[in-house]
């Protein structure tokens, strides 16, 4: 990709991330969101995040079928479980790598 | 009570904001090498974490540029994963009623998840100074931005592959989902999410998969929430 498209790319990701830091912050510093929003709204992290690691740990993404039993899936279990305990995003990241470095040995 | 010199109020920031800092780096190293291994080049890396600044938006940018996604689904994609920011700044503009809009215009651009947790917390128990708030929020900043560029440069020596990288989203994104699992309804929202994004990556080409299933599980979670208050 070219100067251009990075700029073009990052500053359209840049004004996306901005804008809902930023608006809510200045403008609704007075009122309230409604109340069904806010509940809404408040799960929408949980069901992102969810949405986002399940299929690759459930599929194959070269030929995007199902597949049970990868690595990805079985180090997920202790990762999640370290998560949980420990709540540390940093030792969380490194007991991952680390764990799916050792599974590629396997 | 006497105003506190700036010095001391950067103090106050730095020493609340140093274990972000701490755990900002191996991750904005990771994001680096990733990048790289993507084919970005370290001043387009750079680029990304001084207009972005958000470090899952960024991960799922690096995967979606590999996976050969189009500029909108990124930009739609990202809108929808930073979008629980909305929330923070409302949350955190209770603290900082009748501030200067310039003071807030700079400020908003630090919001992030750890900061926000930081700074919520800190504001809630008292004594907290908006300067100390922006310290905390423009020190990690100033990490990520290091780190990440780094990491493309590190990323040169790095074989493919190597201590497990490919990794590093995914262990990430268990962690920050484990932060949100904070009642049932959250767990069961997780678990629609998971089910209905697999089955829809499976059967619907494209990566609508990602935005569909968090908002029907979302709905679905709302929908139970509501029927579970109308019952008591």
């Amino acid at each position: 990709m070219s100067w251009q498209e990075y700029c073009l790319l990052f500053a359209a990701m840049g004004l996306v991330t901005y804008l809902p830091r930023c608006l809510p912050l200045i403008y609704l510093a007075h009122r309230r969101l409604p109340k069904p929003l806010v509940d809404w709204l408040s799960l929408i992290p949980a069901a992102i995040l969810s949405a986002l690691i399940a299929p690759s740990l459930f599929t194959n993404s070269s030929t995007r079928s199902l597949e049970l039993g990868k690595p990805e899936l079985w180090v997920a279990i202790p990762t999640l479980y370290f998560a949980w305990k420990t709540k540390n995003l940093a030792g969380t990241v490194v007991l991952g790598m680390a764990l799916y470095w050792l599974a590629g040995f396997v | 009570m006497a105003p506190l010199p700036p010095s001391t109020l950067f103090r106050h920031g730095l020493a609340a904001a140093w274990p972000i800092c701490l755990g900002y780096f191996p991750i904005g190293l990771a994001l680096g090498v990733l990048a790289q291994q993507t084919g970005l080049p370290w001043w387009a890396m750079a680029m990304m974490s001084i207009l972005v600044f958000a470090g899952s938006a960024q991960f799922i940018c690096v995967a979606m540029l590999a996976s050969g996604a189009s500029f909108p689904a990124i930009v739609f994609t990202t809108l929808m994963v930073n979008l629980r920011h909305a929330l923070m700044g409302s949350a955190l503009a209770v603290h900082l009623q009748g501030v200067d809009r310039r003071f807030l215009v700079l400020f908003a651009y630090g919001i992030t998840d750890e900061s926000f947790a930081l700074n919520m917390a800190r504001f809630s128990k008292g004594g907290w100074s908006r300067w100390s708030a922006l310290t905390a929020n423009q020190l990690p900043n100033l990490t990520w931005i290091g780190a990440t560029t780094a990491g493309v440069l590190v990323g040169q020596f790095t074989p493919q592959g190597a201590f497990g990288i490919d990794y590093a989203l995914n262990a990430m994104f268990l962690c920050l989902l484990v932060y949100q699992l904070k009642n049932w309804l959250s767990v069961i929202t997780a678990l629609i999410a998971a089910l209905v994004a697999t089955l829809w990556y499976l059967y619907i080409p494209g990566d609508s998969y990602i935005v569909a299933a968090a908002v029907i599980a979302a709905t679905c979670g709302y929908l139970l929430k509501r029927r579970q208050e109308g019952h008591q």
